[in-house]
């Protein structure tokens, strides 16, 4: 197994920069989501720690070693594709063996191989099965045996649950999970799913524009954003921003909203009097008679056991979660407050979160 | 709009029924929501009424007529496809005007200017009425599918997955926006999903089907509250309603089999419940935290209090509260 270290990465096609300077590391054993909206530079990324795309500039480390110009089968990783090619006219043991019969390994070795891996897919049952005839999520877990038979460094997959329904993703996101907790095996994984990278990622590498805008466990990430687009791409629905003029000093523990005192973490940084945001998550909105925000409810939309209620409000439209038992009409007048030690401020024109207490006692990296 | 009703509907393919004894009636103003898998038969009912296929036996009632001999074109229906298709060299204003342009219609141009502005409006389309189709996003593209069947006014909308292109979060404006609108219309929609999320959020009544029959029919909050059996009760819920043996608690009803027990029917506390469990982890799923507990062995997934502040290794106590009771064959019995 193997830590990957990408350094300073750059890689531009013509005048496009896709990736800016790009830096993180993957230490053994951990997977690592790279997270972001599509043309974020997330692929050419993975595809460079491959050896697919050479890089413009920046090193790529395997174990220490540079193998920044490595060619792609020099690198002992393993690619898994959204599209798995299988081939179509073998059937799923021949499939899996396949790359085990390129290294020249014997029969017996091979169908040892083929049978634990089938065992750990829990595809024991499809092995004499020709491929043309399996459901998506069959499919897609003898893609991954082929990746997983040869035993590599790493693992490096690109979307691979992107072409399955809702249903057979969620089920492949825990087998996948799983599957790295069993096989320890370094893994960088693309996609633009936030719930994949939340369920699955030890740490999420957030990318925006070929910038790795955040590098950092879920629950930082989630909790502790460092900028307005992490915290506007993470979350369903996403954090409600409030714009408003003020400035801070180290210390600060409220902010001005309107005409009503907001207590926010402690700062950690000055600011001077400009254009800020106000970052709470719908989870951390509550509805009081006497609450901060005054609003009227656009919408609410029951879930079971929550709901999530829109209120138009001064500062635009803001999204609550709430438990569902709580009785909330469509046009009713409503007040609402923020848990104050989850609050999130943000610098309007640079997008860069202030440091406040909030970024204390969570791990960063 | 107007009332649509469907009489004990059966419809086969190569002798095995895709849809069986179907009944339902569609209120006028209604939103009903068909829930199910793919290949449950929810697409086919929408395709019975829409009169894309007939059916072996049973009816389709639109606005009191009996239109289950007549021509898709004759039954004033509009019917919304996953996969938008517009007209690739057309505008948006020619693509959403287009249905009101046919000739039979006979629309004055002004009328026509007006209903596609309001309409462009609604779906937050209407600085694109000049751009070509295929100069838009996808979600602009299903916007601008949606907006050509809502520039009409027929009996009723027919939805099939709208919204499953979409990503993430312009599904989640477009749930609030098209419940919106439905409302403001007044609109009659028969909307098929396998999102539980957009079943929930938009429909006045959600239809569980399965192989073909409506298992239920009822309010979101009846079918989450009141499932029938533990397989309706397994389609609604995130995370899933937690399916325990009956053996687990005492004082369980005669005949129960399984105990049904979403977050609301667990009281997780420090000690003095009814049975000990482990905290094995605390999943952070963005929207929300999964606590995943073990009872013995027994995996239990309920939504995690983010004040509880309980870690993994924690030892917790649960007892249940109202939960549902199903018998040997899933069936629902009384508590």
């Amino acid at each position: 197994m193997a830590q990957i270290r990408v350094e300073s990465l750059d890689k531009s096609f013509g005048t496009f920069h896709a990736v800016r300077s790009a830096s993180f590391t993957v230490e053994d054993g951990q997977f690592l989501c790279l997270l972001g909206p599509s043309g974020c530079g997330k692929t050419t990324t993975l595809r460079m720690i491959a050896g697919l795309e050479l890089p413009t500039a920046g090193t790529i480390r395997l174990d220490g070693e540079d193998v920044t110009m490595n060619r792609a089968s020099a690198r002992d990783i393993a690619f898994v594709f959204q599209f798995f090619a299988l081939y179509p006219h073998m059937n799923v043991r021949r499939n899996i063996g396949f790359p085990l019969k390129c290294e020249g390994i014997g029969a017996a070795e091979r169908d040892r191989r083929v049978v634990e891996v089938a065992r750990i897919l829990r595809i024991t049952h499809l092995l004499d099965r020709p491929v043309s005839g399996l459901a998506g999520g069959d499919r897609q877990r003898v893609a991954l045996g082929r990746a997983i038979v040869r035993k590599p460094k790493c693992f490096l997959m690109d979307e691979p649950l992107g072409a399955l329904d809702t249903e057979m993703r969620e089920e492949m996101i825990r087998e996948l999970r799983a599957l790295h907790d069993r096989l320890g095996a370094t893994t960088v994984y693309v996609t633009h799913d936030q719930l994949e990278a939340m369920a699955m990622a030890d740490r999420i590498a957030v990318m925006n524009n070929g910038i790795v805008e955040q590098v950092a466990s879920p629950r930082d990430i989630y909790d502790r954003p460092v900028s307005l687009f992490v915290a506007d791409f993470i979350g369903s629905p996403p954090m409600n921003f409030l714009p408003f003029r003020g400035s801070l000093e180290p210390g600060a523990d409220a902010i001005r909203l309107g005409d009503r005192d907001v207590v926010i973490p402690a700062a950690r940084e000055a600011r001077a009097d400009g254009e800020l945001v106000l970052g709470v998550r719908p989870e951390h909105v509550r509805f009081s008679d006497r609450g901060m925000v005054r609003g009227e409810v656009y919408g609410v939309e029951y879930l079971g056991t929550t709901q999530i209620v829109t209120v138009t409000t001064r500062y635009g439209a803001l999204k609550a979660r709430s438990p569902a038992s709580l009785p909330l009409r469509t046009g009713e007048s409503v007040g609402l407050d923020f848990r104050p030690d989850t609050l999130s401020i943000f610098d309007q024109q640079s997008g860069r979160a202030i440091r406040t207490a909030l970024h204390e006692g969570g791990v960063h990296g | 709009m107007a009332e649509v009703e469907i009489r004990a509907v059966t419809k086969m393919f190569n002798k095995t029924p895709a849809v069986s004894e179907l009944s339902l009636t569609i209120a006028n103003g209604e939103f009903v929501a068909l829930l199910g898998p793919t290949g449950a038969g929810k697409t086919t009912t929408l395709r019975l009424v829409a009169g894309l296929e007939r059916p072996e036996r049973g009816s389709i009632w639109i606005g009191g007529r009996d239109v289950t001999s007549e021509a898709p074109a004759d039954r004033d229906v509009a019917f919304v496809f996953q996969q938008y298709s517009l007209y690739p060299h057309l505008t948006v204003f020619e693509n959403l005007a287009f249905a009101l342009r046919a000739p039979i219609r006979r629309v004055p141009e002004a009328v026509i200017r007006t209903r596609v502005e309001e309409v462009a409006q609604l779906l937050h389309i209407e600085t694109k009425l000049h751009n070509k189709a295929t100069q838009l996003s996808g979600g602009q593209m299903q916007r601008v599918a949606i907006g050509r069947a809502l520039v009409r006014s027929p009996a009723i909308y027919l939805m099939d997955e709208p919204l499953s292109s979409l990503d993430a979060k312009l599904r989640g404006e477009m749930r609030l926006e098209l419940k919106r609108i439905q409302t403001d219309l007044g609109a009659t929609i028969l909307y098929v999903t396998h999102d539980q999320t957009e079943a929930m959020t938009m429909a006045s009544r959600i239809g569980v089907i399965e192989s073909g029959r409506l298992m239920q029919i009822g309010t979101p909050r009846e079918i989450y509250e009141n499932p029938i059996n533990a397989y309706v009760a397994a389609r609604l819920g995130q995370p899933a309603i937690n399916l325990l043996p009956a053996t687990l608690f005492a004082g369980t009803p005669r005949g129960a089999r399984t105990i049904g027990a979403r977050t609301e029917h667990l009281t997780i506390a420090r000690g003095g419940g009814d049975v000990s469990a482990t905290v094995k982890r605390i999943e952070h799923l963005g929207d929300q935290s999964h606590l995943h507990l073990d009872i013995g062995g027994q995996p239990v997934v309920t939504l995690s209090d983010p004040e509880a502040n309980l870690a993994a290794g924690d030892t917790v106590s649960l007892s249940l509260n109202k939960p549902l009771f199903f018998d040997a064959d899933g069936g629902r019995i009384a508590a």
